[in-house]
């Protein structure tokens, strides 16, 4: 941005003029193995497979896969993805505003606001099968707290209906990353919150339940809904952590994509490629959703 | 009033405490329980014995390396040359580097299987070692939205274009320009960088797993079908390199150079 | 005289171990306009902020209209305030920025727009309702603060240096806007400012603080041409200070640069063999004898500067130098460096420090 504005220095080399007609094209070799490899790697293998969900096995164009997946055992695992990525961005993005809000505005000790924030550097990337061992010997059958609850309070949550391996012990783990990534991004915008916006309103004659409600919401709700969906796609496109952890008998999208791709458990391999384009424009969607709220948001709290 | 919100912002922290650091004590409670009756280290000598957690383990490190090599080598001279010379690509370049977290990791392999096949121009599923390739660019891939990231803000903070054209005046080539002047200044970016991917890298699974490399991430599943307390020794050594990982960077943003010519 | 509308009381402020306001006392008559003027650090933003109820007194009491405010919170005590960094709810537009207060108040909407329509003339803003304050200069987020704040008709004005974030041409309107609306008003008012001639030019009056004491309040004639301290003296405007020597305390003769200068009645305590620091403001000074001005002291004049109307010109005087300012008259030349001068002043303008 800041490069937009700088004054455009005349090229300092006193090489003659009909070089610099040359330069275009050298411009552009610069970033070109950039391009390329991004190409090559990321955008047509996508788009590969997004082709392919739009042909059948003769390779014609159709819309047949995408029919197909509104066969009840797909619908079924877009339904329970989608559950609980909602479940578990939402519960992990109003966990993690609270606490970044109690870190940063409730007066606690500033040490642990730099602690807090570094473990949530670490646990937003603790993903995957590790944290699905933890989990296990936390709150498994023998986890240690599972124990430790029936033992000494005499509350069994397995005979509970609790399971780790269940909807809500999946997103139970889920939160173990999804708080700590809402607590690195909501950081910045509870920092934007000016405490003269509180003693303005103050002195105006709210109180602090009106403060929250005209001012600290408003401002926050554009940067709390983009993280939101954010954390959404995040748990949408997660695979190892539910996989470590239910194995392959859990029906979400991931996992029915992961046993295609090892055995094309659908008989239909066009079938995958729409399964994945599903993905790709669900976590699309919540990533631009993302951007637009984003966008909202730094418009006030420049 | 003031007292109150001090309440209810302990109150929030300590259960939100509890929550984070009860699996790490209980994971770690139990990864000492392998012999009968008293706490000993047992399953992590047998984790460390395992030949295949030392395959597994040194297969994901060599990856890791050159995951970041390549990760380096594209990022570096295309940052840099976005800053000087094409800033009008900016957008362009942000918007790539943001597609892997759009993209899910298993979506993208996925491409690669169909598109990397046996019997496709690029062959890299045809032998084992085009599959490590094809596996260090996935990983790359990966780690792209944090490299860059890394990199940029780096390269923001020491207004390279001064340092270029100061270069430049001494009559320093393009080659000596980025190697002598803009890595020793980003280096610091670049290592940040490189250790977010180590710890993205490391224990990855789903990449590693279809396309069948001996990875630390499939050994860990593998693990986890068939032991009981390895797995917990083994969560418990992933965080520790994990939160290695994240105090390196942390250690290293302090050595970075603060004061930018221009605010920004 | 009326009893006074605000009534600081004996106020201490400590945090931890450090006290920050010691014993600051002070009466504010009803549609006076008060600053504070001091330098940074010296409590001005802290006394502020215990009558607005940020921040409880470590002792003292505050009142206001008769009533002990000390202990109320914030949002009960009806002042308004205005911050340093304007403090608009950025979520808001405008006139629901000025509309704030009397929402939470819970005023009927009709009611409310047209106060906020006539809050938006008195600050001369009046097409910019609709806008959001990042659409704003400043200078116009500043204006909206003052409407914000004074939109419920607070009893009390509270500016904590509004102007020190603009730059210096709206920082002299404005500060001249702030002063006739206050006035059209009659709201009483603190204005918190470490610029001086800010406060000299707008106040009823001043009190110059220092090291969380008010070392003087008075009238800005009073604090400029009377100060009582040594700190006030240096502190508000220019000061020509010369070292002399008490030679005969009774009649009041100092001798400076071995030269004699009649102080009568102004040394009190001082004796004779004393060393005394005299200070005299530049307009107090004239070059050559002047009638009025009964004393005089001889130098060589070492810097002239033309800066059109005016001619500042330092004159040497011993070890000491004296500035003062000369108006330009085109039939005159202007002195030259390096001649014999005479200054004159009037020694009841000869200030004593101690
Ligand atoms: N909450 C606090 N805790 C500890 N010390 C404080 C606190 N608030 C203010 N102080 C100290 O009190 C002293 C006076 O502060 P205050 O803000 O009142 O100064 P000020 O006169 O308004 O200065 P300025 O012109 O810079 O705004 C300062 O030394 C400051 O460091
Ligand atoms: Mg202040």
């Amino acid at each position: 941005m800041a490069d937009s504005t700088m004054p455009q220095t005349a090229s300092v080399s006193p090489r003659a003029p009909e070089i610099s007609r040359l330069r275009l094209p050298l411009h552009w070799l610069g970033v070109a193995p950039f391009f390329v490899f991004a190409l090559l790697f990321l955008i047509l293998p996508t788009v590969g497979l997004i082709a392919g969900a739009f042909k059948n096995a003769a390779g014609d164009y159709t819309f047949e896969n995408i029919i197909a997946l509104s066969q009840p055992k797909l619908a079924a695992a877009y339904l329970v993805s989608i559950q609980i990525s909602v479940v578990s961005a939402v519960l992990g993005a109003l966990i993690g505003l609270a606490m970044a809000v109690a870190v940063v505005r409730g007066g606690l000790p500033s040490w642990l606001r730099s602690a807090t924030l570094t473990f949530s550097g670490v646990a937003s990337n603790f993903a995957g099968v590790p944290l699905a061992f933890s989990f296990i010997a936390t709150l498994g059958r023998l986890g240690v707290a599972t124990i430790l609850l029936r033992d000494i309070f005499g509350i069994n949550i397995y005979s509970l209906g609790f399971s780790i391996f269940s909807f809500w012990g999946l997103v139970l783990t889920y939160l173990y990353f999804q708080i700590p990534l809402m607590i690195v991004i909501i950081t910045p915008a509870v920092d934007g919150l000016k405490k003269e916006w509180g003693e303005a309103a103050a002195t105006l004659g709210a109180t602090n339940w009106q403060y929250w409600r005209m001012v600290v919401i408003p401002v926050l709700w554009p940067s709390f809904l983009g993280t939101t969906v954010l954390l959404f796609a995040n748990a949408f496109g997660a695979v190892a952590t539910a996989y470590a952890l239910t194995g392959p008998s859990l029906n979400i999208v991931p996992i029915q994509l992961f046993a295609q791709i090892r055995g094309d458990v659908l008989y239909n391999p066009n079938l995958g490629y729409a399964l994945a384009l599903g993905m790709i424009v669900i976590t699309g969607l919540a990533n631009l959703f993302y951007i637009l709220f984003q966008r909202r948001a730094e418009r006030w709290l420049k | 009033m003031k007292q109150g919100s001090r309440f209810w912002a302990w109150l929030v922290f300590g259960v939100g405490t509890t929550y984070f650091i009860l699996p790490l004590l209980a994971t770690f409670e139990f990864s000492l329980r392998k012999r009968r009756g008293e706490y000993s280290f047992d399953a992590y000598r047998s984790v460390f014995e395992d030949p295949n957690f030392q395959t597994t383990f040194t297969y994901s490190v060599v990856v890791a390396i050159f995951t970041i090599l390549l990760g380096v080598l594209l990022v570096v001279p295309t940052a840099y040359w976005i800053r000087l010379r094409l800033p009008n690509l900016r957008p362009v370049v942000e918007f790539i580097t943001l597609l892997p977290l759009v993209i899910p990791a298993i979506v993208i392999v996925f491409g690669y299987i169909r598109m990397f096949g046996s019997n496709s121009t690029l062959p890299f599923l045809a032998t084992a070692r085009g599959t490590d390739v094809l596996l260090v660019i996935g990983y790359a891939v990966l780690a792209l939205p944090y490299m860059y990231r890394a990199v940029d803000t780096g390269l923001r903070t020491i207004d390279v274009r001064t340092l270029t054209e100061a270069a430049q005046i001494l009559g320093a080539g393009w080659t000596t320009i980025i190697a002598r002047i803009i890595l020793p200044n980003v280096l610091i970016a670049v290592l940040s960088g490189a250790f977010l991917s180590f710890a993205i890298v490391i224990g990855e699974f789903t990449m590693a797993s279809l396309l069948n490399r001996p990875a630390f991430g499939p050994y860990l599943q593998n693990i986890g079908a068939n032991s009981a307390y390895e797995p917990s020794a083994l969560a418990i050594i992933s965080f520790a390199i994990t939160w290695g990982c994240m105090s390196l960077i942390q250690i290293l943003s302090r050595f970075a150079p603060k004061s930018a010519n221009r605010p920004n | 005289m009326a009893d006074p509308f605000l009534s600081i009381q004996h106020v201490r402020k400590s945090f931890g171990a450090t006290t920050v306001v010691e014993d600051f006392s002070l009466d504010v008559e009803p549609g006076e306009f008060v600053s504070f003027l001091g330098p940074s650090g010296c409590g001005k933003t802290t006394v502020l902020r215990m009558v607005a109820g940020f921040e409880e007194p470590s002792a003292g009491k505050i009142v206001v209209a008769g009533k002990d405010i000390t202990r109320l919170k914030p949002n009960q005590r009806n002042v308004g305030m205005v911050f340093q960094a304007y403090a608009l709810f950025p979520n808001l537009t405008v006139a629901q920025n000025i509309a704030f207060g009397l929402k939470v108040a819970g005023m009927p909407k009709a009611d409310a727009d047209r106060r906020v329509a006539e809050m938006l003339d008195i600050i001369k803003l009046p097409q910019m309702g609709d806008r959001y304050p990042y659409q704003l200069s400043g200078g116009q987020q500043q204006r909206i603060a003052l409407a914000r704040a004074i939109a419920p008709k607070p009893k009390l004005l509270l500016l904590d240096e509004p102007l020190s974030a603009l730059d210096a041409k709206v920082r002299v309107s404005l500060r001249e806007e702030i002063r006739s609306i206050q006035k059209k008003l009659g709201i009483t008012t603190i204005f918190v400012t470490h610029d001086q001639e800010e406060a000299l030019s707008i106040s009823d009056r001043i009190a110059v603080m220092y090291g969380g004491k008010a070392e003087q309040v008075g009238t800005p004639f009073e604090i400029y041409n009377r100060p009582a301290t040594k700190f006030v003296a240096n502190f508000v405007g220019t000061l020509n200070v010369l070292e002399g020597t008490v030679t005969d305390a009774a009649s009041g003769m100092v001798r400076v640069n071995s030269q004699e200068v009649a102080l009568k009645g102004k040394l009190n305590g001082s004796k004779s063999g004393d060393t005394l620091s005299l200070a005299l403001r530049p307009e107090a000074i004239s070059l050559g004898r002047q009638p009025g001005r009964d004393s005089s002291l001889a130098g060589e004049i070492s810097e002239v500067h033309f800066l059109g109307s005016v001619i500042r010109v330092r004159v040497g005087i011993g070890g000491s130098t004296v500035s003062l300012d000369t108006f330009n008259s085109p039939a005159t030349p202007p002195p030259a460096v390096g001649e014999k001068a005479e200054i004159s002043f009037a020694s009841s303008d000869m200030l004593v420090l101690h």
